[in-house]
């Protein structure tokens, strides 16, 4: 089994020339943000992550996190004090609010790092992770005083946070949740219900859990209208942030899951006894819209996990395809084995885990680049493009990536041959492990749906359309060079299906929108694949400046190979796109009846 | 009290690079971190100012480009300066010169204390020590597991192969620290913006006073006449118990003329 090195130099050429991180210290509060800085930071995280975290990933797997009959829930063996040097060193911080002890850094330079974190145990960067997005909705929608009383403890990470939607009838409907908050009369809460699947309900890690939880008040209007967030603390705080009683929240069972078994997924029961004590965040009725605030960083950050188990995996498959001798490779000498790396099968799978990785790392990272332009922007027009191009990158992001990731896990196992099925192996733990993703925080399917009926309206289609239009700047820049002729080829003719399935979309979206949804998963793998083919040809063209010949060789070898593997298929898609409803509905009719 | 702590900068042992064949030493044109083993005497320093209640931890490298990388890490884990000695006509220097340039560079700290690793996990020569000590006429203690300052006085548990001696010795010494001995802590993200802004002092050895001719390869007194590739390591013998694990294991220990 492998060790995990973190991709510094991948990382460092993604900051550098897919994202123009220059232009990030531009912005406003970004400027301490200097390259010197930031390798710093790079180099210390990666060490840290290596040696820290990475090696707690198997334990995790192979015993878990338990719940203990007391309700408490012990966290896999290592990570109560993996975790406590995650707090002294702050890496949870980075990117949060200096007034509440961050660091106020790019989002993109946190999503590096976040990477980092995620390669080397992504159970265990969930706790850090749904603590992200209850800082995030505390930021933007707390009072002063819970942001006063909450945040510096939660962004250190001496206190985690979960995120509450969840319950047996409400998983992708949200709206149809039940738990309730009836008024204390002292400006508190009380809150009733149980919630399930809760990430880090419960554990033994930090202080404090602070959870978010969503419910509704008397009377309020049916559906994701009548939704208000609330925050419920495992203990209660004193006005002075001291720890006080134990609130009336507990974990009642903890699920067994296919992977991610580090961290512990809670059934969590509120108000079983004298009422769990909450406090409103933001206006009544107003819960969603908290939660879509999040949202974005949220999708990101489990778009950014397919990525990362896939780097490991890909860490993993490459090192055993060294090691492992079988077969004799073409033109190898008689009687001697080759080690499988040699066999130009095994080349194809790897390169195409590579590619892809890299593709992924691109997608990601611009996604989190607009994001910062979207909210430290230099004027309303750059913080509105950047919001834009946000809103349309986070469901390739979350779904793109998530697909991809359990894809080339399963490359990763394949390369391992038999021993890739047996557990001592440690990499059927990869494929475990990120099967998640394309289902929690937004199914995929969700997310396709998000993408055709939400983003591609989007100022009437012009969002779109201009991330197809900086597509065809790529293009052009590919003219006349020979090496790149083929990627050159196959982006055009990606490029072409995608723009004509967009304006389909966009044309019967609005007189027909069943036809849409139908070919929506469809055009999401059309937009993602060929946006990941712009990533890969940006790359080789700025290798190809680098001046470092060994570098603009592997990044064009990676452009071609994606090219002709995934951006090829791009217009085979497109069928599928355009199919419409109407065999669907006679599927439902019949085959499908039940 | 001001420590000093000697930190060597090496290629990154998990990506060492290559041999030059011409001077039969490591390449060092790559990027250099921290050596692990000084990470320890960072550490047992940081620890001694902290029970101290006052002082500072002061930093002194030597290398042949203006690498501060390992500085930085080192700075990041809270020492608060450094000098850095980077002249080209150090490349080559033997373990002697090293230690002039590093004697001349402490010297001018005026340190209450100096640490260094018992040995560099490139070099591997485990004599810079005790020749810094020698050439600043300190007392030199080393193997260090734990350090107590009592006044004016270094009280050392030294490590050795049946325990520990306890050793004392006036201020200002040179002491040698163990590897593995204290936690040295990661540093925080804070503490990394912070090392941005602490002094690094980069001194050539003209500042220094020292005659180029004494150093690098002009001055080495060493010959490094012949490398060869270390064997590869052979595939253990498992020992499976059934019953007569003990008995096994003691002929195979007595085989190899160890008992
Ligand atoms: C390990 C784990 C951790 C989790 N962590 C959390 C957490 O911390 N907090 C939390 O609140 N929740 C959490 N969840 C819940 C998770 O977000 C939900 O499971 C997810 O949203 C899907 O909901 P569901 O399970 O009810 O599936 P369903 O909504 O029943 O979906 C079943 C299938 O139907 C499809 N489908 C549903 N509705 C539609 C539609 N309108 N159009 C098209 N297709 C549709 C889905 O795509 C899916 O394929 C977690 C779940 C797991 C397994
Ligand atoms: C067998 C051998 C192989 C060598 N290989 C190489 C090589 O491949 N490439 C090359 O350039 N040189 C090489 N050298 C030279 C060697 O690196 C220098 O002599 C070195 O500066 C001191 O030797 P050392 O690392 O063995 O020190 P040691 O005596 O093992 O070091 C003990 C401690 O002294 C301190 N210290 C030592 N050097 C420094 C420094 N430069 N700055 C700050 N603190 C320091 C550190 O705390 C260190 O842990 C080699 C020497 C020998 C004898």
């Amino acid at each position: 089994m492998t060790d995990y090195r973190t991709p510094l130099a991948d990382i460092r050429f993604t900051l550098r020339n897919i994202v123009d991180f220059d232009a990030l210290t531009g912005l406003e509060g970004f400027a301490h943000a200097e390259p010197d800085l930031v390798d710093g930071l790079l180099d210390e995280a990666a060490r840290f992550f290596e040696q820290v975290v990475a090696p707690t990933n198997r334990d995790g797997d192979t015993v878990g996190s338990r719940r203990n009959d007391d309700g408490s829930v012990t966290a896999a063996p290592g990570l109560k004090e993996a975790y406590r040097l995650y707090v002294e060193a702050g890496w949870g911080g980075v990117g949060f609010p200096e007034e509440y002890g961050g660091g106020n850094f790019p989002w993109t330079l946190s999503i590096a790092i976040q990477e980092m974190l995620t390669s080397a145990n992504m159970a265990f960067s969930l706790c850090p992770l749904l603590t992200q997005g209850a800082i995030d909705a505390l930021i933007h929608h707390g009072s002063e005083i819970q942001r006063e009383i909450y945040l510096e403890k939660m962004i250190s990470g001496e206190w985690s946070g979960t995120m509450n939607l969840t319950e047996s009838q409400a998983g992708s409907d949200v709206g149809a949740l039940a738990t309730k908050a009836v008024p204390r009369g002292d400006g508190t809460w009380s809150i009733t219900g149980q919630k399930i699947f809760i990430t880090w309900g419960e554990h033994d890690m930090a202080d404090n859990i602070i959870h978010l939880v969503l419910a509704r008040t008397p009377d309020s209007p049916p559906g994701t209208k009548g939704i208000s967030l609330f925050l419920v603390p495992k203990f209660l705080v004193d006005d002075d942030g001291g720890l006080g009683e134990r609130n009336d929240v507990s974990c009642v069972s903890i699920e067994h899951k296919l992977g991610i078994h580090a961290s512990p997924t809670c059934v969590m029961s509120y108000g079983d006894n004298e009422g769990a004590i909450g406090w409103m965040i933001g206006e009544e009725n107003a819960g969603m819209r908290a939660m879509f605030t999040m949202m974005n960083m949220a999708r990101l950050s489990v778009g950014l996990e397919g990525l990362a188990v896939s780097e490991r995996a890909y860490q993993q498959a490459l090192a055993y395809a060294h090691e492992r001798r079988q077969g004799r490779a073409p033109g190898a000498p008689k009687g001697v084995s080759s080690p499988i790396v040699d066999h130009p099968d095994i080349q194809r799978t790897l390169l195409d885990m590579k590619s892809c990785i890299d593709a992924m790392r691109g997608l990601c990272y611009r996604n989190a680049e607009a994001l910062d332009h979207a909210g430290h922007g230099i004027d309303d027009d750059d913080r509105r493009r950047g919001a834009q191009l946000a809103a349309l990158l986070t469901p390739l992001s979350k779904a793109w990536c998530t697909d991809l990731g359990v894809e080339l896990t399963n490359e990763s196992v394949q390369v391992h041959g038999g021993m890739g099925y047996i557990e001592e192996a440690g990499v059927a733990q990869h494929l475990r492990d990120v099967r998640i993703t394309p289902i929690y925080e937004g199914t995929n399917g969700i997310q396709a749906i998000d993408l055709v009926g939400r983003k591609l309206p989007l100022d009437g289609g012009a969002v779109v359309r201009a991330h197809l239009d900086s597509i065809g700047v790529t293009l052009a820049d590919l003219d006349g060079i020979d090496e790149l002729a083929s990627v050159a080829g196959h982006l055009a003719a990606a490029l072409d299906a995608t723009t004509k399935a967009t304006e389909w979309l966009l044309e019967v979206g609005s007189s027909n929108p069943l036809d849409g949804l139908a070919g929506a998963a469809d055009y999401l793998a059309m937009l993602a694949s060929t946006t990941g083919g712009q990533i890969l040809a940006d790359a080789a063209l700025a290798a190809r400046e680098s001046g470092d010949a060994d570098l603009a060789r592997n990044k064009a070898l990676l452009a071609r190979f994606f090219a002709a593997h995934r951006l090829a298929r791009v217009p085979g898609l497109r069928a599928g796109v355009e199919s419409g409803i109407d065999d669907l509905a006679l599927g439902r009719a019949g085959i499908l009846a039940g | 009290m001001k420590v000093v702590v000697c930190v060597k900068q090496i290629p990154d042992p998990a990506d060492p690079g290559e041999l030059d064949p011409d001077s039969k030493t490591l390449r060092r044109d790559v990027k250099l971190i921290l050596d692990e083993s000084d990470s320890y005497g960072v550490e047992m320093a940081l620890q001694l100012v902290d029970t101290a209640g006052e002082g500072e931890v002061h930093l002194v490298s030597m290398v042949p480009n203006n690498e501060v990388s390992g500085l930085r890490t080192a700075l990041a884990m809270g020492a608060a300066g450094a000098s850095l000695i980077s002249d080209e006509c150090l490349a080559g220097s033997d373990a002697l010169g090293t230690a002039k340039v590093l004697a001349k560079a402490i010297a001018a700290q005026e340190p209450d204390l100096v640490l260094t690793a018992t040995e560099s996990s490139d070099g591997y020569t485990g004599t810079v020590p005790v020749q810094i000590a020698e050439l600043l006429g300190l007392p030199s203690v080393t193997f260090a597991k734990e350090i107590e300052i009592d006044g004016s006085t270094a009280k050392v548990k030294r490590q050795t192969e049946a325990g520990y001696d306890d050793v004392e010795c006036p201020l200002p010494a040179v002491v040698s620290v163990t590897a593995g001995v204290v936690e040295p802590r990661y540093p925080s993200f804070k503490g990394i913006m912070a090392a941005k802004n602490k002094p690094v002092e980069e001194l050539t050895v003209e500042a220094l006073g020292i005659d180029a001719g004494e150093v690098g390869w002009a001055g080495s007194r060493q010959d490094i006449v012949e490398i060869t590739a270390a064997p590869v390591r052979e595939a253990g013998e498992i020992i499976e118990d059934e019953g007569d694990a003990h008995e096994r294991i003691v002929a195979f220990l007595d085989e190899l003329k160890v008992l």
